[in-house]
């Protein structure tokens, strides 16, 4: 509370506030769970497994009910907003898995993606093709015969496609092989810099703290630490506790 | 033979008709609506209404369109016992399935469907009575096509063969050139993904209805003309529309537009082997064979 | 005075067999949430297959292998288990409305060959000639059917402890695992449709056993016997006794077949004489509105299912707190 009105609050983007959040009314799996985007950088969720990252990220998505705290995004109230109102907020989500329509040929799932009544669809499409060249390529063909590296980049291109400030990412990396891995962190990193705001849940703690300006750490549905992700790739304590140790630092 | 097989084809119009709001009632709500072939019943007796109505007010609406036993009368009614049953379907889930959807799980909502579709059934039985009423007194006389061996077809026939794929022909345009299509089959495969992406899914699903329930009525008008009105029609189409969808795959429109056909041909080639008492078993045989060999059907994907 | 003595014997001995197969039910439905659309089709295989096994040899009939009446009824059940253990097979691995349409197929297609198939079942005409057992000791009228009564409660009663105890076993706390997360129960090494088909195999004899002795009580059954009707009624009396509660399944059988035997009296009783071909239509639009507005009211039924916490062995104050 002591922080509003602070100068560098405005390169806040969206803030939750003690989210209370689960699937069951009685069964919270977010307890009282705080965390902030900034504009421009990636910020980065990190914890065990059950830690309630994926709802964290499905809570502000409105796909999980929530039955206290706020989510503000640019200044605005959004808590348990309809998920088909996200985009129109500018906020994209990319879910974990299933995160693309198979059935779909790629150049449709991008065409259900645009936003709606967005005059310069066809620029967006463009610039989208330019980005991703691979898709360009295949946009005939059904979104089920990407490999999985490909339907990554298809789930982010749906979600650029809305044309969001704020990305919410939920393991992109999960099913990849580490080159693919590497490629859609990079990517990541390229849209922050391009003003994109990121807020990226990951397993892959690694390359994820590497690549990411903030760093939260969750376990068992409530904040542990965070800091900048420099600082906690260094501290060996947080190492020990939080980041399996040696592994690490051996890396 | 030859004429087993035509006959097959037109059985499987209006089978096909029935059974792609059924499949997408199926994969998006996520139940088997055993009362989906009340609404081909509902949209047969409606359009009789309808039928009756513009023949009254507009006498000369009520001639023949030779060769065709069909009316101008009957060919207006055809839209407006669309709506009707479009808004019935809706109102149904409106005011039972999504009261039974919020209160238990999905089977609850097969149960309900079972339910409604006794009372639907048997309302129009006590509106309409119990004996079997057609669109049109006249006789229609069949065309030969071909004399050696001896075919023949009826121009409704022809006429529910044309329409009834023109109808699917829309259909398909919408659902793969428009966002709307994109929509619609993106909620089939993956509801809150379909979210995500903008799409507002209550709205989706009224839609769902109002396609389902349009095409069951147009469905149920073709059964009409093929053969007669009966208030319990449904009973008999419930088995063989529910076959094409599984026989097609459950969530693939072109499955359901396939699998209907091919559950009218084999239930009409069916007869040159079986008597004709057991046609009302061959699509339990069809929907055996199926999960023996292909559980997910010719278009359908494994889906928990 | 004995006619309505003679008729509550008559009302009660149908409700009962009746409660016997909304006792299958409750098996497959209320314990384990499988959704069976054609009980019909397995109550009447447990009819057919009794009278045609234990019925005496007719011509131009394969049936008739005049079998001693206990070895009949068993066969019944077996053809009725067979039957669900085929079509369970198939389904139970897939999605749940696999299994409702392919019941519900089995139904259609049962009764399609019990009335077409006369070197069977008899078509049309039915299964006829069968002797009832002990007829020739007791002797017709009232008396047999007394006694028969009894016999039927017996089962009854008989079925109902079997289930309870099969409820309460470790094999019944696995349904209802399976039931309500199907997921954590596989992760338990369980194999889920296996247990399934365990469950609705011995839900479908059951009901096979209530076509038997319905069989054995009329001596005669026929394509009338085995309409869909059967079926909408069999739910609803497990719907409004509550799903999942044996209790409420026979308290339901004999709720229902109640009103549906007092409603198809009044109706025929005071409806207008034009309108009494329209009867049958009002009982099903009453049955259909029953089974829906219990489901939208009180989908948990008059007598809900007590919810048997998990851990109760390990604390017998809860237990009997209950």
């Amino acid at each position: 509370m002591l922080i509003l009105g602070q100068p560098w609050m405005t390169n806040v983007v969206l803030e939750a506030r003690e989210l209370t959040a689960g699937y069951v009314p009685d069964l919270p799996i977010l307890r009282g769970v705080s965390v902030r985007a900034m504009r421009g950088k990636i910020t980065l969720i990190i914890g065990p497994n059950g830690a309630g990252k994926s709802t964290l990220i499905k809570a502000i998505a409105g796909l999980v009910p929530i039955s206290a705290g706020t989510v503000n995004f640019e200044g605005t109230d959004i808590t348990g907003l309809r998920t088909d109102r996200l985009a129109s907020h500018g906020i994209a989500y990319v879910p974990q898995n299933n995160n693309i329509f198979r059935s779909l040929t790629i150049r449709q799932n991008l065409d259900l993606a645009l936003r709606r009544g967005s005059a310069n669809g066809v620029a967006v499409l463009d610039h989208l093709f330019a980005q991703f060249p691979a898709l360009a390529e295949k946009q005939k063909d059904k979104a089920g015969s990407l490999s999985g590296g490909q339907r990554q980049f298809l789930a982010i291109a749906m979600a650029l496609a809305a044309e969001p400030r704020l990305i919410l990412m939920d393991e992109p990396s999960a099913g990849l092989s580490p080159k693919a891995t590497q490629e859609v962190l990079e990517h990541a990193r390229v849209l922050a810099t391009s003003g994109v705001s990121i807020l990226l849940v990951e397993q892959n703690v690694n390359q994820a703290m590497r690549l990411s300006d903030h760093c939260y750490i969750l376990a068992e549905g409530r904040n542990q630490i965070d800091g900048p992700s420099d600082d906690l790739r260094n501290d060996s304590v947080v190492g020990e506790i939080y980041l399996g140790g040696r592994r690490l630092r051996s890396s | 033979m030859i004429q087993n097989l035509i006959d097959g084809v037109l059985t499987g119009s209006y089978l096909s008709l029935g059974a792609i709001g059924l499949t997408l009632v199926m994969h998006i709500l996520r139940f088997a609506n055993f009362s989906h072939a009340e609404l081909l019943s509902l949209g047969a007796y409606s359009a009789l209404v309808f039928d009756a109505l513009m023949s009254g007010l507009v006498p000369t609406l009520a001639e023949k369109l030779a060769p065709l036993s069909l009316t101008w009368a009957l060919i207006i009614a055809i839209p407006f016992s669309m709506i009707v049953t479009g808004i019935s379907a809706l109102l149904i889930d409106k005011l039972i399935f999504r009261r039974v959807r919020e209160k238990g799980q999905e089977l609850s909502m097969v149960f309900a469907s079972f339910g409604m579709a006794l009372i639907v059934r048997n309302i129009i039985g006590l509106i309409f009575g119990l004996s079997p009423q057609l669109y049109s007194k006249d006789i229609a006389f069949a065309m030969v096509l071909s004399l050696d061996p001896l075919i023949l077809i009826k121009p409704d026939q022809v006429f529910v063969l044309v329409a009834a794929l023109i109808l699917m022909l829309i259909l398909h345009l919408v659902l793969s050139r428009t966002t709307f299509g994109y929509a619609l089959r993106a909620v089939a495969e993956n509801p809150s993904l379909a979210q995500v992406n903008g799409v507002n899914l209550p709205r989706t699903i009224m839609y769902v209805w109002l396609i389902g329930g349009a095409l069951a009525s147009v469905a149920g008008v073709f059964y009409g003309l093929s053969h007669q009105l009966i208030p319990v029609m449904g009973r008999d189409l419930v088995l063989p529309i529910f076959a094409a969808t599984i026989v097609g795959g459950i969530g693939s429109v072109y499955g359901a537009v396939l699998g209907g056909f091919i559950v009218g041909i084999a239930a009409n080639l069916a007869l040159v082997v079986l008597p004709s008492g057991y046609t009302p078993s061959v699509p339990f045989l069809l929907i055996i064979i199926v999960l023996m060999i292909r559980p997910h059907g010719l278009f359908g994907e494994a889906r928990a | 005075m004995i006619g309505v003595l003679s008729y509550l014997v008559f009302f009660a001995t149908t409700a009962s067999i009746l409660a016997i197969a909304v006792l299958g039910l409750n098996l497959q439905w209320g314990n384990t949430g499988l959704f069976n659309g054609g009980v019909v089709a397995f109550f009447g295989a447990g009819a057919y297959g009794t009278l045609i096994l234990g019925g005496p040899p007719q011509e131009g009939m394969v049936g008739g292998f005049a079998l001693t009446y206990p070895m009949a009824l068993l066969g019944g059940m077996a053809v009725a288990g067979v039957m669900a253990w085929i079509v369970g097979l198939l389904t139970l691995r897939l999605r749940h409305d696999y299994l409702a349409i392919a019941t519900f197929g089995v139904a259609v297609a049962f009764e399609n060959l019990m009335r077409n198939a006369e070197w069977l079942a008899g078509g049309a005409k039915g299964v006829r000639g069968f002797e009832r057992p002990f007829r020739e000791a007791i002797g017709d009228g009232f008396l047999y059917n007394l006694v028969f009564f009894v016999a039927v409660l017996l089962i009854l009663i008989a079925t109902y402890v079997f289930l309870e105890r099969l409820v309460a076993s470790p094999f019944g706390r696995l349904l209802r695992a399976i039931r309500e997360d199907e997921e954590a129960a596989q992760s338990l090494g369980k194999s889920p449709s296996r247990v399934r088909l365990t469950a609705f195999v011995t839900g479908s004899v059951i009901m096979g056993l209530a076509g038997g002795l319905y069989g054995t009580f009329y001596a005669f059954v026929s394509p009338q016997d085995v309409l869909p009707t059967l079926t909408f009624q069999v739910w609803a009396m497990l719907i409004v006794g509550g799903a999942g509660n044996n209790r409420g399944a026979v308290f339901g059988a004999f709720l229902i077949w109640g009103a549906w035997t007092i409603s198809g009296w009044a109706l025929s009783r005071f409806a207008p004489v034009e309108a009494q071909l329209y009867t049958g239509s009002v009982q099903f639009i009453l049955i259909g509105a029953v089974i829906v507005g219990m489901l939208v009211w009180r989908p948990q039924g008059l007598l809900p299912e007590r919810l048997i916490v998990s851990q109760q062995g390990s604390n017998p104050v809860n237990k009997r707190g209950e």
